[in-house]
């Protein structure tokens, strides 16, 4: 970055705060001869551009030094971003290899020594890593099975409302919970679950046994499941109800002349119009499979319902924060982490592959 | 395009004229759809009724299950003691601040960056972009990350909490893509009239931006009203807590109700039966109120990153 400083002062000093110049005459783009761009091959892209400064540049062909020179007050923007990303996103990407090293609290954060795969061997033959593993696909794909598809469902019912009002009222209400805290979420949960809580109630009135849920380790996937349900079914909706908008009315005109029925044109039309948004969220959701819930997980869990409730995310956090075993949580969550890009990468390369949308 | 989506709130879609005749059939679809649609509603609101209900209803009744729609035996002490607790004022206030400072940073980082990342000639574009959108699939993860801010001695400080979490890749691509399509014409004439780039994004881009501007300050904004892991992780002190780790700590029960102090017996059996949703409804309350304005805002910022999909 050194070659930055001089550019710069360049730019001062050739148009000191005064009004840049008028006219293309001026700053035509930068003829032929000019110096600097030496490359005679042909410019990728043919259109041209204006800076904010007024000038008409191609943009094909401009050296750094140009464009610093041009542009540097847009540069300057971009310095606290890049220092942000560098700091707070690569810098922990980077301390990853603390899941080959020693870490001591205090020295390096980028650990004394070399130990190799000593935490990976450690976590293979970490039965309590296994059942944390287990637990985490199980969520995972019950998450994608039953929480992934009930928005489309809504959607599609809620499509089919003609009363603008209605629909709209609708909407406004299942939006609600997404903007609410998980803290909140675990609140709510806890209290329809507690003994004298609604469900409980429920059962009791029905001739049951209240149940004590939040201890009981078989009912934690359903109470995860369904809170999730509550709190994401709504806003899950607006990417597909706006799918749904730009289906060309014309295709189901054409469809009703043919004799298709309400539920023909939902299968034949309505369904393969939102197919590359379904595809894209799903990849989305494939990439976040490994990362279940975490902070929900955390809030909701506790020691009895471990068998079931303990997924890698609040594992690692047990070891490596409560127990401080950083190198070792490290290498559990470079695992996992490792596992949602492979998933992401083939989830995109598939439905490339096989649907056509994909996310890049 | 784009820009006129965002006056437009989702749910204004036109309904489709039909000039078929329905079938009996779809006619008793119907009916049975919107009834459901009624349920969904009913289920999704039953929680915050429930929740009001509780914080109104006296122990005896709370306590025997009998509890659900409406408040029973009318009941606002838990409400005096949890008002008169001067810890949850100061981590009401502390939520209040990490929400602007927050806010204010996030906002100041993600709308110079979208700016700059929005001009196509700007040169080294992509790179800058890839260096943004990368983050969205690689992270460092939670243990880096806790190292990270304790090695930088945020810990216990109010850093650990705004500073992480400042760019939103998709809030950042949405206000990108808005940009994107920003008229070039008015900043070509205000160049001519002799504005530096300084001048052309704070005096013309910024100010007929409002609209998505307001909406990634709200996206920012619930957000970080929202969170309490940071300060989970990171702060220690309760005083420094935010809201939500005092709703937290009592959910977790480390603390509970009846060590606020409340007076007699009677109180203090009151407190614990709903010092929770009395908390609760506290907490949610703010958003509860802004939130049938600020919705429509929200859903033109996901449609706007939809585009950019």
């Amino acid at each position: 970055m050194s070659s930055v400083q001089e550019p710069v002062v360049a730019g001062v000093a050739t148009t000191p705060g005064a009004p840049p110049p008028v006219g293309v005459a001026d700053n035509a783009p930068p003829p032929a001869g000019s110096p600097a761009p030496r490359r005679p091959r042909r410019p990728r892209r043919t259109q041209t551009f204006t800076t904010p400064g007024g000038t008409v540049v191609r943009p094909s062909r401009t050296t750094w030094r140009q464009a610093l020179r041009r542009d540097w007050r847009l540069y300057t923007f971009l310095v606290l971003p890049l220092v942000f990303l560098l700091v707070f996103r690569y810098l922990p990407i980077l301390g990853n290899v603390v899941a080959f090293r020693r870490f001591r609290p205090g020295s390096s954060i980028l650990g004394d020594e070399w130990v190799g795969l000593y935490y990976v061997r450690m976590f293979i033959n970490d039965q309590q890593f296994w059942h944390a593993f287990t637990n985490t696909v199980v969520l995972g794909l019950l998450t994608l099975v039953i929480v992934f598809p009930l928005p489309i469902l809504l959607a599609l019912m809620l499509n089919e409302v003609r009363s603008r009002h209605f629909k709209r009222s609708v909407q406004t209400i299942s939006y609600l919970p997404h903007f609410m805290s998980v803290v909140i979420v675990a609140g709510v949960v806890f209290q329809l679950t507690a003994v004298n809580g609604t469900i409980n109630q429920i059962i009791t009135a029905l001739g049951g046994d209240a149940i004590t849920f939040m201890q009981e380790a078989s009912w934690f996937r359903t109470i995860y499941l369904s809170s999730e349900v509550w709190q994401t079914v709504g806003w899950g909706t607006i990417l597909y109800l706006a799918a749904l908008t730009t289906i060309d009315d014309q295709l189901y005109e054409a469809a009703r002349i043919d004799g298709a029925n309400r539920w023909q044109q939902t299968w034949h039309i309505t369904l393969p119009g939102i197919r590359p948004t379904m595809v894209v969220l799903l990849i989305l959701n494939v990439g976040t499979f490994m990362a279940v819930g975490f902070e929900k997980i955390l809030l909701l869990q506790n020691p009895l319902i471990y068998s079931t409730a303990d997924v890698i995310s609040t594992y690692l956090y047990r070891v490596g924060i409560v127990s401080n075993s950083v190198s070792y949580a490290t290498a559990i969550g470079l695992f996992e982490a490792i596992i949602g890009v492979t998933l992401v990468l083939s989830a995109n390369a598939i439905s490339r592959k096989t649907v056509g949308a994909s996310l890049w | 395009m784009v820009t006129t989506d965002l006056s437009k709130p989702a749910a204004a879609i036109s309904t489709k004229p039909r000039v078929v005749r329905d079938s009996p059939a779809y006619r008793s679809f119907r009916f049975v759809n919107a009834a459901l649609l009624i349920v969904v509603c009913a289920l999704v609101l039953y929680p915050f009724v429930n929740i009001v209900a509780q914080a109104f209803s006296s122990e005896g009744y709370i306590n025997s299950g009998q509890v659900n729609l409406f408040p029973r035996g009318f009941n606002v002490t838990t409400f005096g003691v949890v008002m008169g607790d001067d810890m949850f004022w100061r981590n009401y206030r502390n939520t209040v601040v990490y929400t602007v400072v927050a806010t204010t940073i996030a906002m100041a980082l993600t709308t110079t960056y979208a700016y700059a990342l929005s001009r196509r000639n700007l040169k080294g574009r992509k790179f800058f972009i890839g260096v943004a959108v990368a983050t969205m699939f690689f992270n460092g993860g939670l243990i880096p990350n806790y190292v990270l801010i304790s090695e930088l001695g945020m810990r216990n400080t109010i850093w650990a909490i705004v500073l992480p979490n400042a760019i939103s890749v998709f809030n950042l691509l949405v206000m990108k893509s808005f940009f994107e399509n920003f008229p070039s014409e008015l900043e070509e004439a205000a160049a001519i009239d002799g504005m530096t780039t300084y001048g052309i994004f704070f005096r013309v881009v910024l100010p007929l931006s409002k609209a998505v501007v307001a909406t990634m300050l709200l996206f920012y904004a619930v957000s970080f009203w929202n969170s309490w892991f940071a300060a989970f992780l990171y702060i220690d002190d309760p005083r420094l807590y935010p809201v939500t780790m005092y709703l937290r700590n009592l959910l977790a029960g480390v603390t509970s109700g009846t060590s606020i102090q409340g007076g007699s017996t009677d109180s203090l059996t009151q407190i614990a039966a709903n010092v929770q949703s009395v908390t609760m409804l506290l907490t949610v309350l703010p958003i509860i109120c802004l939130y049938p304005f600020i919705q429509r805002y929200f859903v033109s910022g996901v449609m706007l990153g939809a585009v950019k999909q």
